[in-house]
């Protein structure tokens, strides 16, 4: 492995202790007393006690710390104390939404966004070029979650060919099956990829255009090679690199777009687990949920890194 | 007055160019729209916001109500209005959060270089794997929900995109020959800081304050939909989001309204800041 991606993973693996460690200090050491914000100021003396022992808070927050990341570690999770289930079976659960709505949404991001910014850059300054990073302008500046609304407007009250929210489930036990799930998250994707993809159209523009000017391009046209050619077989895996950055750090976005978008179309996701969570004071699921959609976030940017040194070899040898 | 006169000109110079530019133009005439509806708002509205009238429930727009009411018969276009001082809020003490402690962490990385510099860039590599919104979780989880837990959790997230932006505009700047003849000439690093970078940089960071602006307001939104940010009376056009749902098969508008509302803020303040970047960068003015 190169030093470069040994650098990575030493940054990967140090970014998630430091946010185990942060996500601990505040939702664990923070409050306090944290059976006291669950059971709240009326709470008598015994009862405290009582949740303490349960919550094991009677013990030095290290040995709780290291007990929490350990348990983690071996697939062992604590107890929600709303559930009275291991947070793991609440979120492996709720995950069988949120994971596929995230990939759907990234898909589409990456569909429409990279061929949206590329058909502008090969039309610079003309009427498509124009057109898109007009739209795109717009796209920025809607909420997802308002855009989602807008879909529920057209698609479920207007049109009336989808119902309005809810996941019927993957199987038919559940009353549902694959078609009906897929077809449950794609408003809910659709919603989240606009907006993503419409940031990610103009980077891919701008990206795109940056490396037509280079000298390689143009000996390359000097060459005879059509603007076509040039375009796919030379311009594009190079315009990606700035683009994979940019899709690394929208994927921030779409974790928690997706927590906001599964309230709007009432899917029984990680986003409804975590808010059913804090109103019911549930810091224990709060806490495992914050830290597995930060991980998330760091993992995919981590992918990204190594991706970089598989796009740009340049990389893998510039630390060695 | 002459003196007066070769002081002024640049900035007529400047007015009459940002007049010209359709993209500040248009985002200043729409941000101060928002403005001017917050500061209205403060002393005029048309009905009080909060105020509930049953009997009118749910009426299309009219003379009486523009933008027609709500289930409770509250008046759309006061809540509108009322609104926008929750966008401004949020959105001036978040920026003011990312702006003062990002900032000077991007100066600091920048003058003092090494592993200060390398500290400060991981830091905000980490505070980027955690979003706005899960900063309002956890925050929301201890102290309950509330407009001071969505300006903090904005404000957090926007240290680590003035840090980066500073310590970048910094770092061009520290290389310049002028610098190096400030330090020739003894300046220590601070005076340099103070003298030559900061007035070099700030027009980058207007751009960037203009910019998360317009991301505060999008995060306020969602968070008061979610019901962690602005909270009962106060208005909020994320809230009116959330209670609009309820009422889609009846009064599908009222979802569309606070969304509207939403969407020219945010264009308004992104279309300023593109106008901006390309009006105070002299390289890209002189290409317009």
């Amino acid at each position: 492995m190169s030093v470069f991606l040994l650098k990575r993973f030493a940054t990967f693996a140090a970014t998630l202790l430091v946010a185990s460690v942060l996500v601990f200090a505040v939702l664990d050491l923070l409050p306090g007393n944290v059976a006291q914000v669950i059971l709240g100021d009326t709470a008598t003396p015994e009862s405290l006690a009582a949740l303490e022992k349960k919550l094991g808070l009677d013990r030095p927050a290290m040995v709780r710390y290291t007990d929490w990341i350990g348990g983690l570690l071996q697939g062992r999770t604590a107890q929600s104390h709303s559930y009275d289930t291991p947070t793991a079976a609440l979120i492996a659960e709720r995950l069988q939404v949120t994971l596929p709505l995230a990939v759907m949404a990234m898909v589409l991001t990456v569909l429409i966004g990279i061929s949206a910014g590329i058909f502008a850059a090969a039309r610079q300054n003309k009427a498509g070029d124009v057109g898109v990073m007009g739209l795109s302008q717009l796209g920025i500046a809607v909420p997802s979650f308002w855009f989602a609304i807008l879909l529920i407007l057209l698609f479920a009250v207007k049109l009336q060919w989808v119902s309005a929210g809810g996941f019927p489930g993957w199987t038919e036990d559940d009353g549902g099956g694959l078609w009906e799930g897929l077809v449950a998250l794609l408003l809910p994707a659709v919603a989240l990829a606009v907006v993503q993809a419409a940031v990610l159209a103009r980077w891919t523009r701008s990206s795109v255009l940056e490396t037509l000017r280079e000298d390689y391009v143009r000996t390359a046209r000097a060459k005879g090679l059509s603007r076509r050619a040039v375009l796919w077989q030379h311009v594009l895996r190079n315009a990606m690199i700035p683009v994979l950055t940019i899709l690394g750090l929208q994927f921030a976005f779409l974790i928690s777009g997706t927590v906001v978008v599964e309230q709007v179309f009432v899917l029984p996701g990680i986003g409804r687990l975590v808010f059913q969570a804090i109103a019911n004071r549930d810091l224990v699921v709060v806490r495992d949920v914050v830290l597995l959609l930060v991980a998330m976030v760091v993992i995919v940017n981590f992918v990204v890194d190594v991706l970089y040194a598989v796009i740009d070899p340049r990389l893998k040898t510039s630390d060695a | 007055m002459s003196a007066v006169m070769v002081g002024s000109a640049p900035q007529h110079h400047f007015a009459a160019r940002a007049l010209r530019h359709p993209s500040f133009a248009i985002g200043a005439a729409l941000s101060l729209l928002l403005l001017v509806a917050a500061v209205l708002s403060l002393v005029w509205s048309p009905y009080p916001p909060a105020d509930i009238d049953i009997p009118s429930k749910l009426q299309g727009p009219s003379a009486a109500h523009w933008f027609g009411t709500d289930s409770l018969g509250r008046d759309i276009a006061s809540q509108l209005l009322v609104g926008a001082q929750a966008s401004i809020l949020v959105g001036v003490f978040a920026v003011l959060i990312g702006f003062s402690i990002g900032a000077a962490l991007g100066l600091l990385a920048s003058a003092r270089g090494g592993w200060v510099e390398e500290g400060v860039m991981r830091l905000s590599d980490f505070t980027f794997a955690f979003p706005a919104l899960l900063s309002a979780i956890m925050l929301g989880a201890i102290y309950g929900p509330g407009l001071l837990t969505g300006i903090v959790a904005i404000g957090i997230f926007n240290v680590p995109v003035f840090a980066r932006v500073t310590r970048g505009a910094a770092n061009a700047i520290w290389a310049r020959e002028y610098v190096l003849a400030a330090r020739a000439a003894g300046k220590n690093r601070w005076q340099i800081t103070w003298h030559h970078v900061v007035p070099n940089i700030a027009s980058a960071l207007i751009v960037q304050a203009t910019n998360q602006f317009a991301t505060a307001i999008i995060a306020e939104a969602a968070l008061s939909y979610l019901g962690l940010g602005t909270q009962p009376p106060m208005p909020s056009w994320g809230r009116m989001l959330n209670e609009a749902q309820t009422q889609m098969f009846q009064a599908p508008m009222l979802a569309v309204y606070p969304g509207m509302a939403i969407v020219l803020a945010v264009l308004g303040l992104n279309l300023m800041g593109d106008g901006l970047r390309d009006l105070l960068d002299p390289k890209l003015a002189r290409k317009r």
